[in-house]
């Protein structure tokens, strides 16, 4: 579903992010990301999201070289994929709903749709009764519950998460984590870069291990060793 | 990798995106009640300078125009001269393309308006009666379309040689119209200077501060498109904004010019001469308003155009 070909992601002349990067993802597979800060993890997700580009290589989403889109069809690739924040990024000038209605209006979506699915999904991550509240009166796990039902209200094909719990305490980390298990459950992809040791072991899913801007290490069924 | 309904132009879509546009825009200005409430007043300061420069002109232009009014000449003719003569003249001067019209003035009409002049003055009526007749003759008064063409009238004039012609009063007056014509041309350029000189800084101040209330929202506009909004539909609401800014702006600096130009009127009247700068606001008050509502939402909508797309680049 997505591939990384001899990809190289050079900043400056003395920061290489990223160098000769190969690596898939298979649909319905839930990957951890793991590896120190500053190893190469945010660029690896900001290269699947073309946020940047990379400086040789190819990216691949499906058939589709990702960095050849231009400017204009790049919104329809987005679509297809969810994303989660470390720092949440909702937009702070509209409430819950908004924000999660706003993917989907971006989208094009009518307006029954949009009613019909941001409902549901603030369901999902039980947040119903928060709907109208804007994202400075919610805690931390409860903004990072918007910015999960903002990623899968369009029902994308992957997820990608940057360390979603990074900022979040055991209790919320244990739910957010356990809405990514359920969503992958149904059938969506999901890649996540993570620190946390524990969810990662808990998973018991494929671990992918970077350090200083290389594969090191890909288990299936694997836990995390740095 | 586009889906299919995105091939097609869908106009029922496209009209549902253009409401959400719209309403995203107004509840954005209003949410952001503060950052929109400055950049109305940072507006407001640059269109009442746009305003400030129409009624200026107006009030300038009808002043000069006086002036120039005042500037013509006169051909005396001797007492007793041919009528018809002379209006063959003014016939004649007034198919000149440099003139514009010429005034006829016959000695007894000279007569009393020289009377009227000098009413108080017991010597010079005194004078009149003892001479018995009328001592003036006939004038023709002629006014050029501008000032720089009386010296080509005046050649005209010395050249025709008519001879009941007494004198012509160009060349005593030839100075001071020279010299006026230098003062009205002056303030004519330094005016078009000036108007683009406050014009082009009250534009710059627009744009910058829309840039910087744009600029509050980088972050934003980054997440947008992340999670997949077009360029287009994230400018959309941001250009609403600010043909909004532009439009209360304008209402706000009509408010203002109403007791500004009530107070200033009469004493810019008194001053200047020319029109009456109230008067002039309550006649053309319609176009003042439109020239501000267009000059404004344009500004706000080009400034907001520009400074949202430095962010869209992700």
């Amino acid at each position: 579903m997505v591939y990384f070909e001899k990809v190289t992601k050079i900043y400056s002349p003395t920061s290489t992010a990223l160098e000769d990067v190969n690596f898939s993802i298979e649909p319905q597979e839930f990957i951890s990301l793991v590896g120190q800060s500053g190893s190469g993890k945010t660029t690896l997700l900001k290269l699947l999201l073309a946020e940047e580009k990379p400086t040789s290589g190819k990216v691949f989403f499906e058939s589709q070289d990702v960095h050849s889109l231009s400017k204009s069809e790049l919104p329809h690739l987005r679509r297809r994929i969810g994303c989660v924040f470390q720092e949440f990024r909702l937009l702070p000038s509209k409430t819950a709903y908004e924000n999660i209605a706003f993917a989907m209006e971006a989208a094009g979506k009518t307006d029954e749709d949009i009613n019909e699915n941001v409902s549901q999904v603030l369901e999902v991550v039980g947040l119903s009764d928060k709907s109208w509240h804007f994202p400075h009166e919610l805690s931390g796990g409860e903004k990072q519950r918007v910015a999960i039902a903002r990623a899968i209200v369009n029902q994308p094909d992957l997820i990608i998460a940057d360390e979603p719990t990074g900022n979040l305490d055991p209790l919320n980390t244990r739910e957010v984590i356990e809405i990514l298990k359920k969503i992958n459950e149904i059938g969506t992809t999901v890649l996540m870069a993570t620190h946390n040791k524990d969810v990662v072991n808990s998973l018991g899913k494929r671990v992918v291990t970077i350090e200083k801007g290389k594969i090191i290490r890909d288990d299936k069924g694997g836990r995390y060793v740095i | 990798m586009i889906k299919e309904d995105d091939t097609s132009f869908n106009f029922g879509m496209f009209l549902v995106k253009v409401k959400r546009v719209i309403r995203v825009g107004f509840v954005n200005f209003w949410r952001n009640g503060w950052i929109s409430l400055a950049t109305i007043l940072v507006m407001t300061i640059a269109l009442f300078v746009v305003g400030s420069l129409i009624l200026g002109k107006a009030v300038v232009a009808s002043t000069l125009a006086q002036l120039e009014d005042k500037v013509d000449i006169t051909v005396y003719f001797k007492t007793g001269a041919d009528e018809e003569e002379i209006f063959t003249f003014q016939d004649k001067l007034e198919k000149l393309n440099e003139v514009k019209n010429v005034a006829y003035v016959s000695s007894e009409e000279a007569l009393s308006a020289f009377r009227k002049r000098h009413v108080d003055n017991a010597l010079i009526t005194q004078s009149l009666e003892e001479l018995g007749e009328n001592p003036l003759g006939a004038n023709l008064n002629i006014k050029a379309k501008d000032t720089s063409q009386y010296e080509s009238i005046a050649h005209f004039l010395e050249a025709s040689a008519i001879f009941s012609i007494d004198k012509i009063n160009y060349r005593q007056n030839k100075m001071v119209i020279d010299r006026l014509g230098n003062i009205l041309n002056a303030s004519r350029n330094v005016g078009l200077g000036i108007t683009l000189l406050l014009s082009a800084i009250a534009i710059i101040v627009a744009f910058n501060t829309i840039r910087l209330a744009i600029y509050t929202s980088k972050d934003e506009i980054t997440v947008m498109r992340l999670v997949g909004a077009s360029s287009r539909y994230i400018r959309g609401p941001f250009i609403v904004e600010g043909i909004m800014h532009g439009i209360v702006a304008s209402v706000f600096t009509m408010f203002i010019f109403y007791p500004l130009t009530l107070w200033l009127g009469p004493l810019a009247e008194k001053f200047f001469g020319g029109v009456n700068l109230f008067n002039y606001y309550l006649s053309s008050f319609f176009q003042l308003f439109a020239v501000l509502l267009v000059f404004g939402s344009g500004l706000g909508a080009i400034s907001s155009f520009i400074a949202a797309r430095r962010y869209l680049k992700v």
